[in-house]
């Protein structure tokens, strides 16, 4: 017997279109996994009625030779995603309740690709934090166990933590993700699962909460680099209904994953080589260079001088923008409210009780950095940071094709470890900030297990529009590293 | 630079955030650890640098200036914690 929970998105669209099994069998079997592994709080909203019905559909199709691209595939959206008639909530007490009217155009192309829904997952609240532990609706536990301290709960990572979570223990065949400055790749670096973040543009604004505009793009978590392209391939493309969402041709990224790398450029950027990076992450990233080098490629020096002002600069300008997006959290139109003496008193009043810490932490760093007086000095400083940083990444893809380093500077954590000090919690995405401040494409791909038997992630980042290099460069990482262990915690369920 | 008990207070009011004593106290301290950290860029030069706000790599599109929207008032308020007649209620602002 076969366990469809264990399939690649790629097999399972080959048993179907072969009648080895029917989507509706694959969808259950999924949401059998997804019952059985509740323990790990990766959704916040399970929806197996919506994923049967779409399945029932979707064998039709198969049945009359009609099928679509992605067709019968059970995925999980994160919760970000606005999806008719089904709760969305940011994973916030202020959006409780809350029943979009209207679909995301992102989400609107994946079921219209053929998905089947299992559910909304969980994140940390409004996607800001680095570890799920700031969701309302509680932490979603990481389903791989420190090898040598088994009895303690780590993070997923996050803020995609729930997308991390359901696909690492195969309770979904694939995940929505949204990363502003490492939400998909050190998520995924954590699970030893596949997540790219597209180049800035590729994918539609529209319909995904709003955190931090000028860096939220959305992206992929699957286990393989092939499922990340063939779930690219619906959901990226222009959208008139958000206006930097771009026209540039989306191709058929699977054709990008064949072939070594004769004649590949790879940069190594000295700056990554941070104080204190555990002496396994270091030896991987050897080990990255060394796979890409056996399968053609010349490795190269590069510097990105301003990489240790990208923290910095990141938050700055994503609580400025965070601090204006929220703004529409007012109790009057949508959400939670709370009553009070007057419309001022209702504001305040709904938003502290609406808000968790971590976000109104960063309301409060945003409107200060924003405020008259401080504008210039604090915000007007990032953005010409910003513009040096993504100097630096344009000067080195002048010499290279594409940027190798690790996805982060350490494996999954226990939960409440950083939890105290926020500036050693933001320090998780000092890999992934940069190129998020860039707009740059970045994928995360499992490389192997640290002395702990958790796993590590590679990170491959291209230039503009290039997820096609970074696909492929990801795709040889992939085939050496041969990355087959699997999280202790699966919710497997034996159908078929 | 450092935020005082009063600045974080006047910071929570321009927020729309309640905060009580014991809540400003608490932040402060971790407000000044991440301003401290972000203080770092006061060491770039960034003379002649040119602010970057959009990293979306195309100008802004013009759309024709058409309705193309609208006729959906029911599911506007449809998630509105009070709505009256086809409006959102609000608690009373003019006397």
């Amino acid at each position: 017997m076969t366990d469809l929970t264990n399939l690649t998105i790629a097999s399972a669209l080959n048993g179907l279109k072969n009648k080895e099994f029917s989507a509706t069998e694959l969808t259950n079997a999924h949401i059998t996994a997804m019952e059985n592994a509740r323990d790990l709080n990766a959704f916040i909203v399970e929806t197996p009625e919506i994923a049967l019905k779409q399945a029932e559909v979707a064998d039709v199709r198969y049945a009359n030779g009609t099928a679509l691209p992605l067709d019968g595939v059970p995925i999980g959206m994160k919760d970000l995603f606005c999806t008719k008639d089904t709760q969305t909530t940011a994973a916030s007490h202020i959006l409780e309740g809350f029943v979009p009217q209207y679909e995301s155009t992102v989400s609107g192309k994946l079921w219209d690709a053929g998905c089947t829904m299992l559910g909304k997952l969980n994140l940390d609240e409004f996607a800001m934090g680095s570890a799920n532990t700031t969701s309302h609706f509680g932490n979603v536990i990481n389903p791989w166990k420190d090898q040598t301290n088994p009895n303690i709960d780590l993070v997923p990572g996050g803020s995609s933590g729930g997308s991390s979570a359901a696909v690492a223990a195969r309770l979904c065949l694939g995940a929505t993700g949204t990363d502003t400055g490492g939400s998909i790749r050190q998520p995924a670096a954590f699970t030893g699962t596949c997540g790219i973040k597209p180049t800035y543009g590729r994918c539609s604004r529209w319909g995904i909460v709003a955190f931090a505009s000028s860096l939220d793009q959305a992206g992929a978590f699957a286990r393989t680099v092939e499922d990340c392209a063939l779930m690219l391939n619906t959901m990226c493309g222009h959208d008139a209904k958000d206006s930097t969402s771009s026209k540039q041709e989306v191709p058929d990224f699977t054709k990008a994953l064949e072939g070594d790398l004769k004649g590949k450029k790879i940069g190594i950027p000295k700056e990554y080589r941070v104080d204190g990076m555990p002496e396994e992450i270091e030896k991987m990233w050897q080990q990255g260079m060394d796979w890409l080098k056996d399968q053609g490629a010349e490795i190269v020096d590069v510097s990105l001088p301003h990489t240790k002002y990208a923290l910095p600069t990141y938050y700055i300008i994503a609580p400025a923008e965070c601090s204006s997006n929220l703004a529409r959290y007012d109790g009057i139109r949508y959400g939670q409210r709370v009553e009070g003496e007057d419309l001022t008193d209702l504001y305040e009043l709904t938003r502290a009780q609406g808000f968790g810490e971590e976000v109104q932490r960063r309301i409060m760093i945003g409107t200060y950095v924003l405020s008259a007086g401080y504008y210039d000095a604090y915000y007007i400083k990032a953005q010409k940071v910003r513009r040096l940083i993504t100097q630096d990444f344009e000067n080195a893809f002048e010499q290279v094709d594409a940027l190798l380093t690790p996805t982060a500077p350490s494996s999954a954590f226990a939960i409440g470890e950083n939890d105290d000090d926020p500036i050693k919690m933001y320090l998780n995405d000092v890999f992934t900030v940069p190129t998020s401040l860039a707009g740059l494409p970045g994928m995360s791909v499992p490389a192997g297990l640290d002395s702990k038997g958790l796993p590590l992630g590679l990170q491959v980042i291209g230039k503009a529009w290039d997820e096609e290099t970074v696909l492929n460069v990801a795709r040889n990482i992939e085939r050496a590293a041969n990355f087959t262990a699997k999280p202790q915690i699966l919710g497997v369920s034996k159908a078929a | 630079m450092s935020l005082t008990r009063d600045d974080v207070k006047k910071v929570a009011r321009l927020s729309r955030l309640r905060m009580d004593d014991q809540q400003l106290d608490e932040l402060a301290p971790k407000l000044n650890g991440i301003l401290g950290f972000i203080e770092q860029l006061s060491e770039v030069d960034t003379d002649n640098v040119e602010p970057l706000s959009n990293v979306a790599r195309s100008t802004l599109p013009l759309r024709d200036d058409v309705i193309n929207d609208g006729e959906c008032r029911d599911a506007v308020l449809a998630n509105a914690p009070e709505s009256e007649e086809g409006f959102f209620a609000v608690p009373k602002v003019v006397e």
